[in-house]
C-alpha cells in the first residue's frame, strides 16, 4: 500500500502545486484579457477574465499600424538579434578553439586575463563606452547594439568547457588528412559543439531581444528602436490606454515565448549549464 | 625530426620555410582565432575602464566637448560621500538585496523540492515559472505597472474588497516604491533560482533518501539533513550571482519610476545613468561608476575567501 498512499500525497501536492502556479501566471492571464477588452473595461472589478465585449482588433491595429513605428522595432529587434547571436557565437567559438586546440604561449595568461575581466559589471563602464561609439561615429546606429554585445567571456568559457572534452584525436585525424586550422575548426569543431552552439544561440537571443539598457543608451532615432526600448513609446503615447499597453505587452512578449515552449529543453539546460559549472 | 624529412619540398624558399615552423604558425593560427575577443576586451573593459578612471579625476560636461575636460583632483569622490541622492541610492541598494536575495531562494528552494520528486508533469512546472524570466522584463513591468495602479488597480481593487480601505499606493508612494520593484523582480526571477536549484538537485544520489528513510526519517529531517547541505554549493553560487545582480538593478527602474518618487527607488546603477546620460556629468558619473565597481569588486573578493576557507 506505501505504493497507493505515496501517489495519492503525489497527487495532492500536483494539485495544490498547479493552483499555485495559476496564481503565479495571473500577471500573465490579465494582460491576455486585458489585451481583449475596451479601455473602459480593463480596470473594472470584479475582473472580467473572459471579455464580456471584445476590441481585439482596434487593440491590435492601435499597437502595430498606429502612433508608434512597432512593425519596423519589431523588424530591428528580429535583425539585431539575429546578427548579435551569429558574431557572439562566432568570436566565442573562435576563442573557445584557440582556448584548447591550439597550444602557443600565453594562451593561459589571456585565458586568466578574460575571467579577472568577467568581474567588471557593464553599467562601470557605460560612460567610456558611450564615448568610445560617439567617437567611432557610431552612436545612433545598430553597428553600436551588435558591437557592445557581440563579445562574451561567458559563452567563451562555456564553450571551452565543452571543447576540453572534445579528443584530439579528431583533431590528429584532420591533420593527417591535410586540413589546416581553420579547415579543422570549421568542419570538425563546429559540428562537434553543435548541441552546445544550439544552447547558447537561443540564449543570447533571448538576452539580445530583452535587452534594454544598451538600446537606451546608444540610440536616439525612434525608428531604431528595438522593443524593449518601443514599450516606452508606449508609455508615452496610451498612458491611460491599458488595453493597447497590455497588447503592446503581449505582442512583445508571444514571440519568445512560443520560442522558449518550442525549446523549453534547450533553454533550461542552457540556463543550468552556467550554475552547475560556474 | 626536420632532418627525418626528405627535401621534397625544396622549391619552397629555404628561409620561408625555416621560419614558419608547425609551431610558429599555430601560435598564429591560435592569435588570429582569439584576436576578435581580445580586441572586445581591450577596448570594452581595458580601455573603458582605464579611461573612467581618467575622468572620475575630472570635472566634465559632455556638451562643452573635449577641451572642456579639466582636472578636479579628488572633489568627484569628496561630493559622491556628501551627496545624499548616492547615499540613499546605496541604502536602497542595500534593501533592495535584501528583499530580492535571501526570501525569493528559500521560497525556490521549496519549490524546486517539490517539482524535483514530489509531483506528476515536472516538466509543466519548470516551463510555468520560468515564463516570467524569459519574457522581457519591461514588457512585464508594464503589465504590473496597471496591476498596482494606486486607485483603479485590481491588486488594491481586490485589497478594498477584502476591507483594507487604505491600501497601499505601491509605484507612486515613497514608501512602498522600492518594495514593490523588489515583488516584481522576485517574481520575475524566480523561475532563474529554481532551475538552478533542480539542477543540483538530479547531483543528489536517492540512496541517500532510501537510506533515510529506512532510518525513518521525516520528510522535513530529510530537507534539512540532507537537502539543505548537499545543496550548499548551489547556494552559494545563487547567492553571489543575486548579490552582484541585485546591484546591477537598472532596466525596471528606468521604466517604472526613473529612482522616484523623490528618490525613493534611485539605485547606484540608475545615479550613473542620471549623471552620465541626463545630466551629461561625465566625470562625476565616472566617480559612481568607480564606486558600482569598487563593490562588486569587494563582493567578488570577500566570496572567494569564503570559498576558499571552506
Amino acid at each position: 500500500m506505501p505504493f497507493i498512499r505515496r501517489n495519492i500525497s503525489k497527487l495532492i501536492t500536483t494539485v495544490l502545486m498547479g493552483a499555485l502556479s495559476v496564481f503565479f501566471l495571473i500577471p500573465f492571464v490579465w494582460m491576455v484579457s486585458s489585451a481583449f477588452k475596451f479601455e473602459k473595461d480593463v480596470m473594472r472589478f470584479p475582473i472580467e477574465w473572459i471579455p464580456k465585449s471584445i476590441n481585439v482588433v482596434y487593440n491590435f491595429k492601435a499597437v502595430w499600424m498606429g502612433k508608434v513605428p512597432f512593425l519596423h522595432i519589431y523588424f530591428n529587434s528580429i535583425k539585431v538579434a539575429v546578427i548579435v547571436t551569429f558574431i557572439t557565437l562566432l568570436v566565442s567559438t573562435m576563442a573557445a578553439y584557440s582556448f584548447t586546440k591550439l597550444k602557443f604561449r600565453g594562451r593561459n595568461l589571456v585565458f586568466t586575463a578574460l575571467l579577472a575581466f568577467m568581474i567588471i559589471p557593464d553599467q562601470a563602464t557605460l560612460i567610456p563606452r558611450f564615448m568610445l561609439i560617439r567617437w567611432m561615429g557610431l552612436y545612433d546606429t545598430h553597428v553600436a547594439l551588435i558591437f557592445m554585445s557581440m563579445f562574451s567571456i561567458y559563452f567563451t568559457f562555456l564553450l571551452r568547457q565543452f571543447m576540453v572534452g572534445i579528443s584530439d584525436e579528431y583533431i590528429e585525424a584532420a591533420k593527417i588528412d591535410g586540413a589546416g586550422h581553420f579547415r579543422t575548426f570549421a568542419s570538425i569543431i563546429v559540428p562537434l559543439c553543435r548541441p552546445v552552439l544550439a544552447t547558447v544561440a537561443i540564449i543570447k537571443f533571448i538576452w539580445s531581444w530583452n535587452d534594454y539598457q544598451n538600446p537606451l543608451i546608444f540610440l536616439q532615432t525612434k525608428d531604431l528602436y528595438t522593443i524593449p526600448l518601443g514599450m516606452t513609446l508606449f508609455r508615452d503615447d496610451y498612458t491611460t490606454n491599458d488595453a493597447i499597453m497590455m497588447m503592446a505587452s503581449l505582442s512583445a512578449i508571444v514571440p519568445l515565448l512560443i520560442v522558449f515552449i518550442i525549446l523549453q529543453k534547450q533553454v533550461i539546460n542552457g540556463i543550468a549549464l552556467g550554475g552547475v559549472k560556474g | 625530426m626536420e632532418a627525418a624529412k626528405p627535401s621534397l619540398k625544396t622549391e619552397k624558399p629555404q628561409k620561408a620555410r625555416k621560419f614558419w615552423t608547425p609551431k610558429r604558425k599555430e601560435a598564429l593560427v591560435g592569435w588570429l582565432f582569439l584576436a576578435p575577443e581580445i580586441v572586445g576586451m581591450l577596448l570594452l573593459n581595458v580601455f573603458a575602464l582605464g579611461f573612467s578612471l581618467y575622468l572620475s579625476f575630472t570635472s566634465w560636461n559632455l556638451l562643452s566637448g573635449i577641451s572642456g575636460i579639466k582636472f578636479a583632483g579628488l572633489e568627484n569622490y569628496i561630493h559622491m560621500f556628501q551627496d545624499p541622492t548616492i547615499l540613499k541610492a546605496l541604502k536602497n541598494n542595500l534593501i533592495y538585496t535584501v528583499l530580492t536575495v535571501p526570501v525569493p531562494i528559500a521560497i525556490a528552494l521549496v519549490l524546486a523540492v517539490l517539482i524535483h520528486n514530489k509531483v506528476f508533469w515536472k516538466d509543466y512546472f519548470k516551463v510555468v515559472f520560468f515564463i516570467p524570466y524569459i519574457s522581457s522584463i519591461i514588457a512585464v513591468a508594464a503589465v504590473w505597472s496597471a496591476l498596482f495602479h494606486p486607485s483603479l488597480g485590481p491588486v488594491n481593487q481586490f485589497l478594498m474588497d477584502l476591507g483594507i480601505s487604505n491600501p497601499p499606493k505601491w509605484l507612486v508612494d515613497p514608501k512602498t516604491s522600492l518594495i514593490s520593484i523588489a515583488i516584481i523582480s522576485s517574481w520575475a526571477g524566480l523561475g532563474y533560482t529554481i532551475i538552478i536549484y533542480l539542477a543540483g538537485l538530479t547531483n543528489i544520489s536517492s540512496e541517500l533518501y532510501e537510506a533515510a528513510e529506512i532510518d525513518g526519517a521525516t520528510a522535513l529531517t530529510k530537507f534539512f539533513k540532507i537537502t539543505v547541505p548537499l545543496l550548499r554549493p548551489t547556494t552559494f553560487f545563487l547567492l553571489i550571482t543575486m548579490l552582484i545582480g541585485s546591484f546591477k538593478v537598472f532596466d525596471i527602474i528606468s521604466y517604472l519610476t526613473e529612482g522616484g518618487p523623490d528618490n525613493s527607488s534611485t539605485v547606484i546603477v540608475f545615479r550613473i545613468y542620471e549623471e552620465g546620460f541626463v545630466n551629461y556629468n561625465m566625470g562625476y558619473a565616472s566617480a559612481i561608476s568607480w564606486l558600482l565597481f569598487a563593490i562588486i569588486a569587494a563582493i567578488t573578493a570577500a566570496t572567494w575567501k569564503m570559498r576558499k576557507e571552506e
